[in-house]
């Protein structure tokens, strides 16, 4: 196959502007899929994806057109997730394509994660293709958004199709001008082999199977091949591409192409997305650039709501890790909530998905405890200690010095949210850097944050504060000296462990203050009064009390019903046993939620 | 001795805060219902012995006294009947002297007066049919007709209460010729027409609604009426035979559309229709094979100010002590001569401390 008649491209769009059905569209006009098959969103395959609408994991998939000039394409279309979380895996996803689908609501125009990513795309030399999509609505104005992606975006769209991808109007001309408009990949089938691996999931029977883009050379079944990064080598089984359910195993893949290979791999650990895939015997001179290895950011602690299900928690974390390399986890024990595990992920939509997924997809219930991320403190006896879970925070008498990780983190917006976007990183303790017009209308702000001011919701308050528009990038930059303390939790004068957490001593206050307040909202009235104090190393900062219960009572004998009455009782019991068991004080699992969503 | 309970499954007009089964009262209807609880009982498969009866409702006094005879008449030739206490419910609206006269010379020997409050705005507010004027007067005409035994509802917890208007109403009834009181307080059941938002809103919370109680027990155990039970109060040597059956974990056997059993170790009722229950005999739906074991009879047994004495559970008495301490320290609990009972503040909230104890 001539590379000339080779489309790689991925659809950026935002998050309901019709990616996932145009994906659909696609790949029904190319009957890649029959029309009968055609399950919603075919391209998100697990449950949460579908209804949370955004994608995990990136997925590729390989399709055949046949285009107006007479010829046959293949298209290799790369999905890609869509959260700052998964950023890096967006990046790899763009490297692995030349062009990109650009779809905008033509109601809604350009929103900010379309934005991000498109130039992400152009940082990558991807062509750009907009596309405008929900022409068939009543509020649709597609002349608008095309002007606006002109001025906006700086690419021509005049002549963008305009489409809707749910009742399937023009959607050839979205394939014409993937041939048209988007390159044909580059690249020498004869030089060594270089493929850059987008992505890899777990399959029980075959191992872990990676996704490539061979930018480089041939692969072929029974070649021995080297992954740059980690130095591992495996003997390929397998090498070919994926329709829209199932993989094809052609045997080779050559320069140009996308596809899989299957090499017997044990563990997900040992391909890391990224990463250049080469021949063992001919390696190429250098790995592809922008390969980085993901570290967890964000630590919780994960238990499970009934400790007998403490052996299904670490099955299903083990099941997890497989296709998930950027979990990790290792056991705990918190006093409060017996055995469990210290779970790492790389932000706080990942652990959510995480937990989302446990639950579901295992049946679990659980408590997880607030997030945290490495501190490292230095005692006066000259140890240094990294401490990714508030438990273990020294006595603070013992420490010498305490620092916290901190990023460079980047922030685009149109620069009429200049202001907000600066009070924001204010309140989280950001250090301003710079600020750098792109052109007349877009700034790229740049802040120095501490890790542990945006793990939470930082996300969620920039979108919030302008009205979506702007998008965030980070990267680790190291450790700062802070002023960290710890900030312990009591229920009637015993510190629950799996309540404290590090905090910055000017913040610990209100901290405080608010952590006592969601609990008396969420801890129900006793037959004692509860006390629920704030307390950093001792000392008291804030109080409140849940009164004690005063009226639990069934007055009436139901006529006698005295079964009934039993079973009232009954039900009241094993709503308790639902709940923790703390000294005298009964907890419910919504407790130990709350106290993570303070700003709610 | 087993108790008797038959239901009357009849209502001139239905209260808003009751979710007991009741259907409108019609002379045909009460012929029918007559005629089919004289059949169930000579149905029944066994003779049985028995001390109380007790007809509940609905709206037993919508019932003429021919009718209760007849239905006494059957239950002295079935089973044996030894010098029985025989209750009535009595809606103070439906009854007059003459009627009086006759339930007594029937066999009624103790009637329960739904007054529920002294206050006519309460009164209203519960949908009542009578004002105070009309039930006090009703209880007076019980007492000169003979009738020594009379009890009183009392409803707390109504919207707007406060412990001056309970405490009037405590007065005014503890001054009629009553010998026991059943005090509720007031919840709004689903399916009835006051289980909606705005009505709950209207309840005092629970808090206020505690005080009320403590505020009624006392003020009535000052008039000399005791506490024997967490909603019944009587003079000494009134409680009522019948209910402490209940509490007591003895059998009773009910007959009437809805009417629950307990009888030789089954829970049971008959279904809620009084078409079907008109046609034939219908069959008992279980709810409990293996009732009357420890912990339901320490669950009822803790509704009483007699409470348990530990030494009938010798099974469960060392866990049951301990973990009583905790509620015995907060004055929730007395133990006295090895016997566990709960305090008026315990009462309040036995719900939690019976199952922290038992199950």
């Amino acid at each position: 196959m001539a590379n000339e008649n080779i489309r790689n491209f991925c659809i950026i769009a935002h998050i309901d502007h019709g990616k996932s059905t145009l994906a659909d569209r696609i790949l029904e006009k190319t009957y890649t899929v029959a029309e009968r098959d055609m399950e919603e969103q075919l391209l998100d395959n697990m449950d949460i994806e579908r209804e949370r609408g955004i994608t995990i994991k990136a997925r590729a998939v390989r399709l055949t057109y046949k285009a107006e000039d007479g010829k046959e394409y293949i298209f290799n279309l790369i999905d890609t997730p869509g959260h700052v979380d998964f950023n890096y895996e967006v990046s790899r996803s763009l490297a692995a394509c030349e062009g990109a689908i650009l779809v905008v609501d033509a109601s809604q125009g350009i929103e900010a994660q379309t934005l991000a990513n498109t130039y992400l795309a152009i940082e990558h030399d991807l062509e750009v293709v907009p596309v405008v999509n929900k022409i068939d609505l009543p509020s649709a104005d597609p002349e608008r958004v095309c002007e606006e992606i002109e001025s906006v975006i700086g690419i021509p769209a005049m002549d963008a199709p305009k489409i809707s991808a749910k009742a399937g109007i023009n959607i050839e001309q979205v394939l014409e001008k993937i041939v048209t408009d988007i390159p044909s990949p580059s690249g020498d089938p004869e030089k060594p082999l270089k493929a850059l691996i987008f992505d890899s999931y777990y399959d029980a029977y075959k191992g872990v199977i990676i996704y490539v883009r061979v930018k480089e050379g041939t692969v072929k079944t029974g070649d021995r091949i080297k992954l740059m990064a980690t130095g591992a080598e495996f003997d390929v089984v397998e090498a070919g591409y994926m329709d829209a359910d199932s993989h094809i195993n052609r045997g080779s893949l050559t320069a140009g192409e996308v596809g899989y290979i299957s090499a017997s791999i044990k563990s997900i650990g040992d391909t890391q997305v990224g990463d250049t895939v080469t021949l063992s015997e001919r390696p190429c001179d250098e790995a592809l650039p922008g390969y980085r290895k993901v570290n967890p950011m964000v630590y919780s602690g994960i238990y499970p709501a009934d400790g007998a299900k403490y052996g299904d928690l670490r099955d299903a974390l083990e099941k997890l890790q497989l296709n998930d390399a950027a979990l990790s986890f290792e056991p705990e024990t918190s006093a409060a909530l017996g055995f469990g595990f210290r779970c790492g992920f790389l932000g706080l939509l990942h652990m959510e998905i995480i937990q989302e997924r446990l639950e579901r997809e295992y049946n679990l219930d659980l408590i997880t405890t607030a997030p945290s991320v490495i501190y490292k403190v230095t005692l006066a006896s000259g140890e240094t200690l990294m401490i990714d879970n508030p438990t273990n925070f020294p006595d603070p008498g013992t420490i010498e010095s305490a620092e916290e990780p901190v990023v460079n983190a980047e922030i685009l917006a149109p620069s009429d949210f200049v202001g907000s976007i600066m009070e924001l990183c204010q309140e989280r303790r950001g250090t301003f850097n710079d600020m750098k017009y792109l052109d007349e209308s877009r700034v790229a702000l740049h802040y120095q944050l501490p890790l542990n001011e945006i793990v939470y919701d930082f996300f969620d308050a920039l979108k919030s504060r302008t009205r979506g528009y702007a998008s965030f990038d980070y990267e680790m930059k190291g450790y700062v000296p802070s002023k960290l303390v710890k900030l312990d939790i009591l229920l009637n004068g015993d510190i629950v462990d799996a309540l404290s957490f590090i905090v910055h001593a000017d913040g610990a206050y209100s901290r405080g203050r608010k952590m006592v307040e969601k609990l008396k909202e969420n801890i129900p009235r006793q037959l004692f009064e509860v006390p629920i104090q704030a307390a950093i190393g001792g000392k008291i900062i804030a109080r409140e009390t849940v009164k004690a219960l005063r009226k639990d009572v069934l007055a009436k004998c139901y006529g006698g019903d005295i079964t009934r009455k039993k079973k009232l009782l009954e039900k009241q019991k094993e709503g308790k046993k639902r709940m923790r068991q703390l000294g005298t004080v009964t907890v419910p699992q919504e407790a130990f939620m709350s106290v993570l969503k303070l700003d709610e | 001795m087993t108790g008797i309970y038959i239901h009357v499954p009849f209502c001139a007009k239905k209260c808003p805060y009751c979710d007991f089964f009741s259907k409108n009262y019609t002379a045909d209807n009460e012929m029918r219902f007559v005629r089919a609880i004289v059949r169930d009982i000579e149905n029944f498969p066994e003779r049985i012995t028995s001390d109380t009866i007790y007809f509940g409702g609905g709206t037993p006094s919508l019932l003429k006294a021919e009718s209760i005879s007849l239905m006494l008449e059957a239950l002295k030739n079935k089973f044996d009947i030894i010098s029985p206490e025989v209750t009535m419910e009595v809606n103070p609206s439906t009854v007059y002297r003459n009627k009086l006269e006759l339930y007594r010379q029937a066999g009624i020997n103790r009637l329960s007066f739904g007054v529920q409050s002294a206050n006519d705005d309460e009164l209203k507010l519960l949908g009542r049919l009578h004002n105070y004027e009309k039930a006090a007067a009703a209880v007076n005409e019980a007492y000169s007709c003979g009738f020594n035994n009379i009890s009183c509802d009392i409803m707390t917890g109504l919207p707007a209460q406060t412990t001056q208007k309970l405490g009037h109403t405590i007065d005014m009834i503890s001054d009629l010729p009553v010998t026991h009181i059943s005090s509720y307080i007031l919840k709004a059941e689903p399916g009835t027409p006051f289980y909606n938002e705005e009505f709950i809103n209207t309840l005092p919370d629970d808090d206020y609604s505690a005080e009320l109680y403590l505020f009624m027990v006392n003020k009535l155990e000052q008039k000399g009426f005791m506490q024997y039970e967490i909603s019944n109060l009587s003079k000494k040597g009134y409680e009522s035979r019948h209910n402490l059956k209940y509490w007591h974990c003895e059998e009773y056997i009910g007959f009437g559309p809805s009417a629950h059993s307990y009888h030789k170790g089954k829970r049971y009722f008959l279904p809620d229709s009084i078409e079907d229950f008109f046609k034939a005999p219908m069959s008992y739906k279980i709810t409990d094979d293996a009732a009357g074991g420890y912990d339901e009879r320490i669950m009822l047994g803790l509704r009483l100010k007699e409470g348990i004495a530990l030494d009938d559970y010798p099974e469960k008495a060392h866990i049951i002590s301990e973990r009583s301490e905790k509620f015995i320290k907060a004055g929730l609990m007395t133990k006295q001569n090895n016997r566990l009972s709960l305090t008026p503040k315990g009462f309040l909230v036995s719900n939690s401390i019976i199952s922290d104890l038992i199950l």
